[in-house]
């Protein structure tokens, strides 16, 4: 049975209620002390520009966006720089309907001539369309809407002095090779600024400013005919140059490094079934592969069908209210407003104000993630007749689609931390970070690794373990869900590199959540075969 | 998960208006920003370029997209300190900007030990990489292709009833030219479509898929590709299971293609005489020499191959030539960054993929292959490939889009996708026969092969 509207409704006021009540979620919630910077009036003349060119030449709707987008990476290794860079790069894409049918084109020339042919090219790719299918774009409604928005932080990343950064990434390199067997670290820093203006037909002219910042440790140690490497899960995310430093990286980098000449001793795992705790920093993927993925409208409905995928979760009419993801207590909620997390915005790329809403209700699947020409194609099902804000392009000069929002599951009511669960665990293995990851093109079967595996014997650690994967179906295994961790153990992962579409575009989404078990789980030995 | 193709920009199209830069208009660009820079040495690399793209699914064209960009990033190197900056603005504010800014970040940045001069004036062979009628493949001629494709796979699969199509074809044109204050300057232009295309049955049970990609967009049937992708998945309804294990392989070349290139990562010297590559000799040194896969197999990249046509050059300028990297299964080269050359001792190469990537192949066809399999497992190609071990290359993944089972020589039903577990090194020594080496991709060429003993370790319910 499906879900009321009303019933829907109580229930995102209640999730959105626990969301609040997280605590170190982010560094500091209060921060924000840059002012959100107004659209550049050159650019918006020249968006307006494109708009009315579009307009005059046939568009029933167009919009225009304009994207400035900075970023700098610095890579070290060991006591050297493996590279520094800073980009820019700018330019405007216009997106067109005729006949319900889209056109995109974009273009890094900034003069007027340059923005009108845009349109024009978009115009005719509308056209050229018609020549094959009938299905026609029906948009949902939306207010338009007018202001500017930026991430809230202290301090700009991007203003940050190199020396600084260079010093801090350093001091983590020279930390981890104090530890005997270690030879190789790897760091880096990948720092983001991009500004966004979106013009539409329908009268919205918003500004936002993304700042994003990724961080990165791994240090290899190498052993008699061998080698292992432990890589550090540090959560990019939406915050500033202050999230960097709370990280502590050279105070964390020789415990870190430590990790990976454990490995070379660690006990190669058996194969076969355990009980499997899995750490925030691994579940986060876990959660994006298999139901952040697996929730898209666009790969239910076969858009994606010769890419990325379709989804186990179709058709709609069949799965809608009625599909059980997992046990009672598995909720999990899309978020576009989590504060810290990488896709937080006010509004997505079609002018769509950000929103909150669950997907996974009390272990039953209840809704999708949509943009606007998504909402008519199951609003019969949800009840939802508005677009949940999910339209989004990586650059200027890429047409947007629908894109994962953030993506999380809900702290269990009881406040258990990961060694409460070790502590119920008779015979399992807990396993931290991220490791190589696959998974099937409709979602069902997966491969995960990690970074840190140990053993559980009797309720407690006992050793470190190497060479683990657990495979697994996804309804199969979030039903083994049977425990999980409370709001103090909620931790936010995410990635900067999320891909799908063709052209193939990245998007960047975090994922939150709690510890968790699952019983009796495949677990592979991926150690060295013949 | 990107599947960017080599070559592929995201750049530009071509009724906006030629951003292609010509060798004279990428040469006086470079000199005007090598002119602002005042670092001892100083490295331009300008990348402009055009594409146009048409993406249909479930029958109707969903999105298409051209995007036009030119790119210039400036290399300044200050003592033994080096920093990049890009822009894509190119009035003289911004790109003096850029140049002030590597320049600033070179100077704050750490001397670097391992740094090398910029290289000099060179020789490159000439590979005529650019088709015209790629470059200006517009929407309606895209939209006519995609019709075609359609059609096709409607006809091809009408057994199965109404077959779901969903595809894409993307075709642009890219020029790179590299120059530096020591005097070398690089100019290249390529071109480079691609058409792939997945079919579905109504029933849910069938999934088939093709696609290729060339230089030149008249290499591309859309509606031959349409045909086949339906016919498979007309055939691969209603696939049985069978118990995961080691099974005889039959790939296809894009399956092939899948697999193959992971080995161009795992050829980095540094890493092999490091001891943390496969190719690390125990106790020290390289596999250099050494028999690493099946006499039959032969390994190399020629930017200059016809059936290649990769860049002639890396981003240093450094000129790519022939590099065969094993040869009748012996590990003849690794990849050599000028600065781990020098400090062996030996030659820099190019990367490996940069000059195009081939497996030299047999005579057989596909059939031949198939009809010599006693008992195996018929891949058409494979998805979400992920490292496990890099100490022997070994990856995870499934397969996709039309898997078969094949008795006494002939393909006899379909089966469930598997997810698997192996190695294209490992998978290499065993060998079983290579068939005939074809394009799978714009400076791509891989042939079909029978691997024995292939890893297929779990079921997948996925169509």
């Amino acid at each position: 049975m499906s879900p009321t509207r009303r019933d829907f409704l109580k229930t995102t006021a209640a999730a959105a209620a626990a969301v609040a009540a997280y605590p170190g979620l982010v560094t500091d919630p209060a921060a924000q002390t840059l002012a959100a910077p107004e659209a550049d009036a050159a650019a918006l003349a020249l968006a307006q520009e494109a708009l009315d060119a579009a307009r005059s030449a046939g568009a029933s709707y167009a919009d225009v966006r304009i994207g400035r987008y900075r970023s700098q990476q610095i890579a070290t290794r060991e006591r050297q720089i493996a590279g520094v860079g800073d980009s820019e790069s700018y330019g405007l894409g216009v997106r067109t309907l005729v006949d319900g049918r889209w056109g995109f084109a974009a273009t890094s020339r900034m003069d007027r001539s340059a923005v009108q042919r845009a349109a024009l090219e978009a115009i005719a790719m509308s056209k050229a369309a018609q020549a094959v299918g009938s299905r026609r774009v029906e948009l949902a409604p939306v207010e338009p809407a007018t202001g500017a928005w930026i991430t809230p932080v202290r301090i700009d990343p991007l203003e940050v002095p190199i020396e600084d950064k260079v010093a801090l990434l350093f001091a983590a390199n020279e930390a981890a090779l104090k530890v005997k067997g270690v030879q190789f670290v790897n760091s880096s820093l990948a720092l983001l600024r991009e500004v966004k203006t979106l013009l539409t037909s329908e009268g919205t002219s918003v500004t936002q400013t993304m700042i994003r910042v990724g961080p990165s440790f791994s240090a290899t140690a190498v052993g008699t005919g061998d080698f292992q490497s432990y890589s550090e899960e540090l959560a990019p995310r939406g915050e500033g140059w202050e999230y960097i430093t709370s990280l502590d990286m050279p105070g964390n980098a020789e415990r870190w490094a430590s990790l990976a000449v454990e490995k070379l001793t660690a006990k190669s795992v058996e194969a076969g079934d355990y009980d499997l705790i899995l750490d925030p920093t691994n579940l986060w993927l876990t959660i994006h592969e298999s139901i952040g993925h697996a929730t898209e409208l666009d790969r239910a409905i076969g858009e994606e069908a010769n890419y990325a995928g379709t989804s186990f979760l179709a058709p709609p009419e069949r799965m809608l209210g009625q599909f059980r993801y997992g046990p009672d207590f598995m909720s999990i909620q899309a978020d576009r407003t989590q504060p810290g997390s990488l896709a937080r915005v006010a509004w997505d790329d079609e002018g769509v104000p950000a929103d909150r809403w669950l997907i996974v209700d009390n272990g039953v699947f209840i809704d999708y993630q949509t943009t606007r020409e998504q909402v008519a194609r199951i609003q019969a099902l949800t009840g939802v007749t508005r677009s949940h804000g999910c339209s989004f392009a990586e650059s200027w000069d890429a047409v947007q689609f629908q894109r994962m929002p953030n993506i999380s599951l809900l702290p269990g009511e009881e406040d258990l931390s990961l060694d409460d669960i070790v502590a119920d665990t008779t015979r399992g293995i807990v396993i931290r970070n991220r490791g190589s990851w696959s998974i099937d093109h409709q979602r069902y079967n997966f491969q995960f690794s990690g970074q840190q595996f140990q053993e559980v014997r009797n309720g407690r650690i006992v050793g470190p373990l190497r060479d683990v994967a657990y495979q697994a179906n996804t309804p199969e295994f979030w039903s083994s869900m049977d425990l999980i961790g409370g709001a103090s153990s909620y931790w936010l992962g995410g990635t900067f590199s999320d891909g799908k579409g063709e052209p193939s575009q990245a998007s960047s989404v975090s994922h939150g959540c709690v510890p968790a078990r699952f019983r009796s789980v495949r677990i592979l030995n991926t150690g060295r075969t013949a | 998960m990107s599947r960017r193709q080599p070559g592929q920009t995201a750049a530009g199209a071509p009724a906006t208006g030629g951003l292609l830069l010509t060798r004279e208009e990428a040469r006086a660009l470079a000199d005007r920003v090598l002119a602002m820079s005042s670092a001892d040495e100083t490295r331009v690399t300008v990348s402009s370029g055009r594409s146009g793209n048409t993406r249909f699914a479930d029958g109707n064209i969903s999105t298409s997209g051209s995007s036009e960009d030119t790119l210039v990033t400036v290399v300044a190197t200050i003592g033994r300190r080096q920093a990049s900056a890009s822009t894509n603005v190119l009035d003289d504010s911004s790109l003096r900007r850029t140049v002030e800014t590597a320049q600033r970040l070179a100077r704050l940045s750490p001397e670097d030990p391992e740094l090398m001069p910029e290289l000099g004036p060179q020789t490159y062979d000439e590979v005529p990489a650019f088709v015209a009628r790629t470059a200006d493949l517009d929407p309606e001629a895209r939209a006519l292709a995609v019709g075609r494709a359609v059609e096709a796979a409607a006809a091809g699969g009408r057994e199965a009833g109404a077959i779901f199509t969903a595809g894409f074809l993307n075709a642009g044109a890219q020029a790179v030219a590299v120059a530096t204050s020591n005097g070398l300057f690089a100019y290249h232009r390529t071109t480079a479509a691609s058409f792939t295309m997945t079919a579905r049955t109504p029933d849910g049970t069938g999934s088939g898929w093709a696609g290729t990609g060339a230089r030149d967009w008249s290499a591309v049937d859309s509606a031959a590709l349409g045909r086949i992708a339906a016919q498979k998945a007309a055939a691969s309804r209603n696939p049985g299971a069978i118990e995961p294990g080691r099974y005889t392989a039959v790939l296809e070349p894009a399956a092939v293609s899948d697999l193959v290139p992971l080995l161009a990562g795992a050829l980095d010297a540094r890493s092999a005489d490091e001891g943390r590559s496969p190719f690390s000799k125990p106790g020290g040194g390289t596999r250099i020499g050494e028999r690493v896969v099946d006499p039959r197999v032969t390994l190399y990249s020629d930017p200059a191959d016809p059936a290649l046509l990769g860049q002639p050059f890396d981003g240093e300028g450094l000129p790519i030539r022939r590099t065969v990297w094993i040869e009748d299964g012996v590990l003849r080269n690794l990849f050599y960054t000028r600065f781990w050359a020098q400090k062996q001792g030996t030659e820099p190469t190019g990367f490996p993929r940069l000059g195009g990537l081939a497996l030299a192949g047999g005579t057989r066809s596909l059939d031949e292959l198939i009809a010599g399999c006693e008992r195996g497992i018929l891949v058409t190609h494979f998805f979400y490939i992920r490292s496990l071990d890099p100490r022997t290359v070994l990856n995870t993944g499934l397969t996709r889009d039309g898997t078969f089972l094949i008795e006494d020589g002939r393909v006899t039903r379909s089966l469930k996708n598997f997810r698997w577990n192996e190695s294209p090194l490992l998978m290499l020594d065993r060998l079983e026969d290579i068939g005939r080496s074809e394009p799978t991709a714009p400076g791509l060429l891989m042939p079909p092969l029978r691997i024995s003993g292939f890893d297929f370790s779990s079921l997948s319910d996925a169509v």
